[in-house]
């Protein structure tokens, strides 16, 4: 595989892997309170119309639009996420925004859930529509990430299967320990997959514009240490003025 | 019907809207401006390839700044 291949699988792997989590959180409230049957229905339906949404809009994209026009569109796309992702993991690691808390997430789920009536023993249409909307507003940002990220190298199947895979890591441990995963370190993964959209956003913009990059491939590995040094730099740096540093509750 | 659509056209600019503008304006309007410098100075050798990730670092970092809550 070429480098660009590696950065394509580790950016979509992460950025699954992150969604995921959160997915499962949502999964696992509805199948503690309203039965496993129908939340894992929900979810696996779910898993099956972000499935056929990629076949459906990839596919066609692929074929039909000119391959330098696609790629500054979905270059756009992914320096658009890109940079939000970068920006928020930013700010979450240096205490100005407060981090994703999947056990309160999971407390006020359950608690919403167990307050929504009597379950259904066959089918509990809650159950399984919440389990649903979970998974499929999570796998929604997945869903562009692959699209744009596969679109843009004609590796819309080996971006299918680095989500999958992330998929499946993340829903067989979830399984195995029966519970949601609070403790992935959800923010470091973010803040390395904003890190590869963004250099992913930057090269494919360039090279559908007509800029040639030093190095060609190799320029993704250089924008990816680019960004990943100033945050190591500007994590620091927030840090200095933060409300918890300076005594003040976030 | 036609208020259905009208409702899921409304749902569908929304969804857009809050991913690519949301509450970082700032962030998007760099985007646009990326894609437009790209364009004009694709023609050049070395001036993309600092100009660009260079603005896209400074856009980043501005928006992150005036992200942080103020020190009180």
């Amino acid at each position: 595989m070429r480098s660009s291949e590696w950065v394509l699988v580790l950016a979509v792997f992460g950025a699954s892997a992150v969604e995921m989590v959160e997915a499962l959180t949502i999964v696992v409230a509805a199948g503690s309170t309203r039965g496993w049957r129908s939340a894992l229905q929900g979810a696996a339906t779910a898993v099956a119309v972000l499935a056929a949404l990629v076949l459906v809009v990839g596919v066609p994209l692929i074929r039909y639009v000119p391959i330098d026009a696609l790629r500054v569109i979905v270059g756009a796309l992914l320096l658009s996420l890109g940079l939000n992702w970068l920006r928020k993991a930013w700010l979450r690691a240096s205490g100005h925004k407060a981090a994703h808390d999947e056990d309160r997430i999971y407390a006020e789920t359950v608690a919403e859930l167990a307050a929504d009536g009597p379950v259904r023993p066959q089918r509990d249409a809650v159950g399984f529509a919440v389990a649903f909307k979970g998974v499929f507003l999570e796998g929604t940002e997945v869903v562009l990430i692959v699209i744009s990220l596969g679109a843009s190298q004609g590796r819309l199947g080996l971006a299918s299967l680095a989500a999958a895979a992330a998929a499946v890591v993340v829903f067989g441990v979830g399984a195995l320990v029966a519970r949601q995963l609070s403790s992935v370190p959800e923010n470091t993964i973010k803040l390395t997959v904003g890190v590869m959209l963004t250099s992913f956003g930057i090269f494919w913009v360039g090279e559908g514009a007509g800029i040639h990059w030093p190095g060609s491939d190799a320029f993704l590995l250089a924008l990816v240490a680019v960004f990943a040094v100033l945050s190591a730099a500007v994590i620091p740096w927030l840090r200095r003025s933060s409300p918890a540093v300076a005594g003040v509750a976030p | 019907m036609t208020a259905a659509l009208a409702r899921g056209l409304r749902a569908f600019g929304r969804f857009w809207w809050d991913f690519l503008v949301g509450d970082t304006p700032e962030l998007f309007v760099v985007t646009l401006v990326v894609v437009g410098i790209a364009f004009a100075l694709s023609g050049l050798h070395l001036l993309p390839v600092i100009v660009i990730p260079g603005l896209v670092a400074l856009a980043v970092v501005v928006s992150a700044a005036r992200g942080r809550v103020a020190r009180r």
